[in-house]
């Protein structure tokens, strides 16, 4: 449950599939266009799904879809990619023992 | 107020609301024909190179340091032969405020949108723009939105826009992240109009004489500690921005003979606005999908007539492969101790295989570095590229197929540019601009457009008349 000030992200269709742009390629056509932003809860309180006012950190005031609360980013350096590890020894196998002189 | 707010009511009022949210009149500079005065759009509306340096120096943009990168330079060397391996230099953009290039961009814009009086800027960008504008909106005390595409239609985001949307909120913009489409236009100019903000385009004048200090600035540094231009200066190349307003700099400077190179990663065969190939590309930006149309024709951009015209300036353009910008950013990292971000390494890739091929007494300057973190860095992009079924190997990036694989070269002599034929992407600029006849006037203005001379113009339109493919 969110309550009012509480920093959450909203999700918004802006387009309908029929009502996209003409020469899209097929599979983008078929989609919705569809928006995320997030900002304080203005609504007394609310849960995921429901609908409601945001006002954003710029202070604009914004509606749509609850679809998270606290959002935090995700995003990492992704896994270890042992494909990788030959490049650092390579190069310096190349450039001989002194190369960093 | 009843506004139409339908996709086709918004676009309909694109250049009444482009014409306020950008206070200039793009009208003026129209003359007979296909024919604009670009550089009298520059020069009018633009600011002088002083003034450009004194708003970057309040907004702590500029004067980055040039390094020498040694390792790599005996790398070219080796490769190269004996006489071959021009010596490398790059100039570290990471070390502006917002971590890359776009701060120059940034700075001016948000500081013309101040002096005009509007209360916040808008861009559109999914790249490192967004965060300068966030930055120097901050800096200068105005609101900023920041538009970017994003996500798949199943909410699949690209590692590195995600970081980039990160940033942008750190220094308190609000950022609107939508799905893919190039309907991402609607939304910026229904933005524009709710707001009344200024359009921080990338495209500006503004915007691209913002990036002129940075050819002066190589060039300056050059007379002091090599007493001599450099020999040629390369350019990850997009929108064309970066290359338009680094050339226009170093010839302000009289850097007259530097050959100026444009670099994109190789992204043939992928379809910008399609869905399921979106999270098929490691690289977001400085890649052939922007680098061709925005060069061949450059008003397919978000303001009437763009300042970026790259085919005025560009001696050569080439290509690279995603794995070998990969194998370079961990090079930069294990041989020079530079860590930074895969996408703006698109031209130090190019450069290290040209300075195999140039003399020894010659100096190659890669203009920009941008800043790494967790989504922009090479384990997070490869990662997030095996998610998405791409295979990732060591071989020969010849064999590499945009979409389905990323080759690491099994060796650094494997790193070999593609060279984009000038003549064509010319021919594409003259397509795009064709009429059954031209004026002298604009046979005049396409020579300047693209590089080329008057008779070489006419030969042109000769060669495409006789093909009859236009």
């Amino acid at each position: 449950m969110a309550r009012k000030g509480d920093w959450i992200r909203i999700s918004n269709t802006v387009l309908e599939p029929h009502q996209r742009a003409e020469h899209l390629p097929e599979d983008t056509k078929k989609c919705p266009l569809t928006m995320w932003v997030k900002g304080f809860l203005l609504d007394e309180e609310a849960k995921i799904n429901d609908t409601v006012t945001i006002r954003t950190y710029i202070g604009r005031e914004l509606q749509g879809t609850l679809v998270a609360i606290n959002p935090s980013y995700q995003h990492t350096y992704g896994a270890y990619v042992p494909e990788l590890s030959y490049i650092g020894h390579q190069l310096r196998d190349i450039l001989g023992g002194d190369h960093h002189e | 107020m009843n506004r139409d707010n339908s996709y086709a009511g918004v676009m309909a009022r694109k250049n009444q609301i482009m014409k306020h949210a950008v206070g200039m009149d793009y009208a003026e500079f129209e003359k007979d024909g296909i024919v604009f005065d670009y550089e009298e759009m520059m020069r009018k509306t633009g600011y002088s190179l002083d003034q450009v340096r004194a708003i970057e120096r309040n907004g702590n943009v500029g004067e980055t340091p040039i390094y020498a990168l040694k390792n790599l330079t005996k790398l070219a060397r080796i490769i190269g032969g004996k006489g071959k391996g021009a010596r490398i230099f790059l100039k570290d953009e990471a070390a502006n405020p917002s971590g890359s290039f776009k701060a120059r961009r940034a700075a001016v814009s948000v500081y013309h949108a101040k002096k005009l009086g509007y209360k916040g800027v808008i861009a559109a960008t999914s790249g490192n723009y967004g965060a300068a504008v966030a930055s120097q909106a901050a800096m200068q005390g105005l609101k900023c939105i920041i538009i970017q595409e994003c996500y798949d239609s199943e909410e699949k985001g690209q590692p590195e826009i995600i970081e980039k949307a990160r940033k942008c909120e750190a220094y308190g913009a609000e950022v609107i992240q939508l799905t893919v489409g190039p309907e991402l236009f609607y939304t910026f100019l229904k933005t524009l109009e709710d707001t009344g903000y200024f359009n921080a385009s990338l495209y500006t004048p503004f915007g691209i004489a913002g990036v002129e200090t940075l050819g002066y600035e190589i060039a300056t540094w050059f007379r002091e500690h090599e007493s001599r231009d450099p020999d040629m200066v390369i350019v990850t190349n997009a929108g064309g921005g970066n290359l338009t307003g680094t050339a226009r700099g170093l010839l302000k400077a009289g850097a007259k003979d530097t050959t100026i190179v444009g670099a994109s990663v190789d992204l043939k065969g992928l379809h910008m606005a399609s869905d399921g190939q979106f999270n098929r590309k490691s690289f977001t930006t400085g890649h052939t999908g922007f680098g061709v149309p925005f060069a061949t024709n450059p008003d397919r951009s978000d303001v009437p007539r763009s300042a970026a015209r790259p085919l005025r300036y560009m001696d050569r353009y080439v290509t690279v492969s995603q794995g070998e910008v990969f194998y370079m950013t961990e090079a930069l990292a294990m041989v020079e101790g530079l860590e930074r971000g895969p996408a703006g390494n698109t031209a130090i890739t190019a450069a290290f295989c040209l300075a195999s091929q140039m003399d020894d007494d010659q100096m190659i300057v890669v203009q920009e570095t941008e800043y790494t973190g967790a989504g922009k860095h090479v384990a997070a992009q490869l990662t997030f590229a095996k998610e998405n079924g791409i295979r990732v190997e060591r071989g020969n990036p010849i064999d590499q197929i945009p979409g389905k694989n990323i080759i690491l070269p099994e060796h650094p002599s494997l790193i070999q540019v593609k060279e984009l034929e000038m003549d064509r992407l010319r021919k594409s600029y003259l397509k795009h601009v064709w009429k059954e006849t031209f004026t002298d006037e604009e046979i005049k203005y396409i020579a300047a457009e693209t590089k080329m001379t008057i008779e070489t113009v006419h030969n042109m339109i000769h060669a495409l008349q006789q093909e009859g493919g236009v």
